[in-house]
């Protein structure tokens, strides 16, 4: 049997709070969000960097959490889709996709809440074409794009968005 | 490190292609030596005459910088590769190593004077960017041996360049790429460097479309002698993006978008590039 793999030490804020994981070094961001933390809203849909299913923000930066190593979360602060809402009240950007149904089976839907998120917070303002660039990492396999654009625009009107 | 364990290690940067290479089982390093927690390699930076972005500087940290306002050619490339999530992750550096014969950064950085720092266990060495990719997938660096930084000499006054990559959408291959960048002199066009990729093992500068522009006035009959010459020097291989045939008609739209999109914007006017998605 081949030796263990060393496990190594790391610290991660995730949604806000400090947690400390022992893990492989290979082991995936996703993996360690859904595995070792109990995060389940980050799914798994390509597991090859394509759909953007897994999409979480690092250190404010949207990531395809398939395709980043848990070590290079290290020191780092994690958004989840389960950071979103608070005190039992829905995102503004949440409010808005259940409003304008901006999902059917709802699988891809937490990448694209969070890529609305990094959007909106860059450009509070879009118009079609930056929504199209600024969710170009995200594949809706149900090809509900139109529900989609209309709830990151109405969230775009939404204040605390 | 990577030279005590030879060979089967491979250096990870931005992971967003190692990392899908090797759930594909496509590549499967014995280690991996992780780039990333070294120091003092992600600046983007202008030092007189010279643009020097680290080899471990993010897409989109250069789609954000001052030099990308700069050189519209480097921005048309940073902000359209992939898309955002990848842009965050993805190095510049680790784009140059990896070689892919559709990568965006090669084409891009071959119409401008740019070279590769590298260091290794024989210290440190500079690299023409056209003699350091060898073959697709094939760089001259050694197994033991990093990119350290890209340098780019600044284009002189009343230059302009484009890059426009088309796609089916943002995080796959490019069907074909073309860039451009000229030197104007009034209305003659005093430099010409064109790049396509895409259409070869590894990205194709077009001679004799450039010697169509260099020295000529800048005008419909030149540009569509550049385009035919570029079309005829690309060999692009047939495969689910399209027939060869379409590849090369392809090529000449896009190399005759990106010489007009040049020739505007080194007179100064603001044209968007870019990737396109069909």
């Amino acid at each position: 049997m081949p030796d263990p793999i060393p496990r190594v030490a790391i610290a991660v804020k995730i949604n806000g709070r400090a947690q400390r994981f022992a893990v492989e070094p290979r082991l995936l961001l996703v993996d360690l969000l859904r595995e070792e933390a109990g995060l389940t809203g980050t799914h798994v849909g390509c597991d090859t960097s394509y759909c953007g299913a897994c999409t979480v923000l690092l250190n404010g930066q949207t990531v395809k959490s398939c395709t980043v190593l848990a070590v290079h979360a290290d020191g780092g602060e994690v958004l989840t889709v389960e950071g979103l809402a608070k005190n039992g009240e829905l995102h503004p950007i949440q409010q808005a996709f259940v409003e304008c149904q901006g999902m059917q089976c709802g699988y891809c839907t937490p990448g694209f809440l969070l890529s609305t998120y990094q959007l909106l917070k860059k450009n509070p303002n879009p118009d079609e074409a930056a929504i199209r660039k600024g969710l170009a990492g995200n594949t809706c396999r149900c090809t509900g794009y139109q529900g989609i654009f209309r709830a990151v625009e109405a969230a775009a009107r939404t204040p605390g968005k | 490190m990577l030279a005590e364990l030879g060979e089967e290690a491979r250096p990870l940067a931005g992971g967003q292609s190692l990392i899908p290479l090797m759930k594909l089982r496509l590549a499967a390093p014995a280690h991996l030596v992780d780039l990333n927690f070294i120091p003092g390699l992600s600046q983007v930076e202008r030092a007189n005459g010279t643009l020097r972005i680290g080899a471990l500087a993010r897409h989109a940290e250069i789609e954000s910088s001052a030099i990308a306002r700069l050189i519209p050619i480097l921005q048309d490339c940073a902000a359209g590769i992939a898309d955002p999530q990848i842009r965050h992750r993805g190095t510049i550096g680790g784009s140059l190593a990896e070689a892919d014969p559709s990568g965006d950064w090669v084409p891009v950085l071959l119409t401008l004077d740019t070279t590769v720092h590298a260091v290794g266990p024989a210290g440190e060495r500079a690299i023409p960017l056209a003699e350091f990719v060898v073959d697709a997938y094939t760089t001259q660096l050694g197994p033991a041996e990093l990119i350290r930084e890209i340098r780019i000499a600044v284009p002189p006054a009343s230059s302009g360049g484009a890059y426009i990559a088309f796609k089916r959408c943002a995080p796959v291959y490019a069907t074909a790429t073309a860039a451009a960048q000229l030197t104007m002199n009034g209305d003659t066009c005093a430099d010409a460097r064109i790049a396509l990729g895409c259409v070869a093992l590894t990205p194709v500068r077009p001679a004799q479309a450039e010697a169509a522009l260099r020295g000529q006035p800048l005008n419909a009959k030149s540009i569509a002698a550049a385009v035919e010459a570029a079309r005829a020097a690309a060999d692009p291989p047939a495969d689910i993006r399209g027939s060869s045939e379409y590849k090369k008609d392809l090529v000449a739209a896009l190399v005759r978008r990106a010489i007009e999109t040049a020739a505007r914007r080194a007179r100064g006017e603001s044209v968007p590039g870019g990737h396109l998605y069909a």
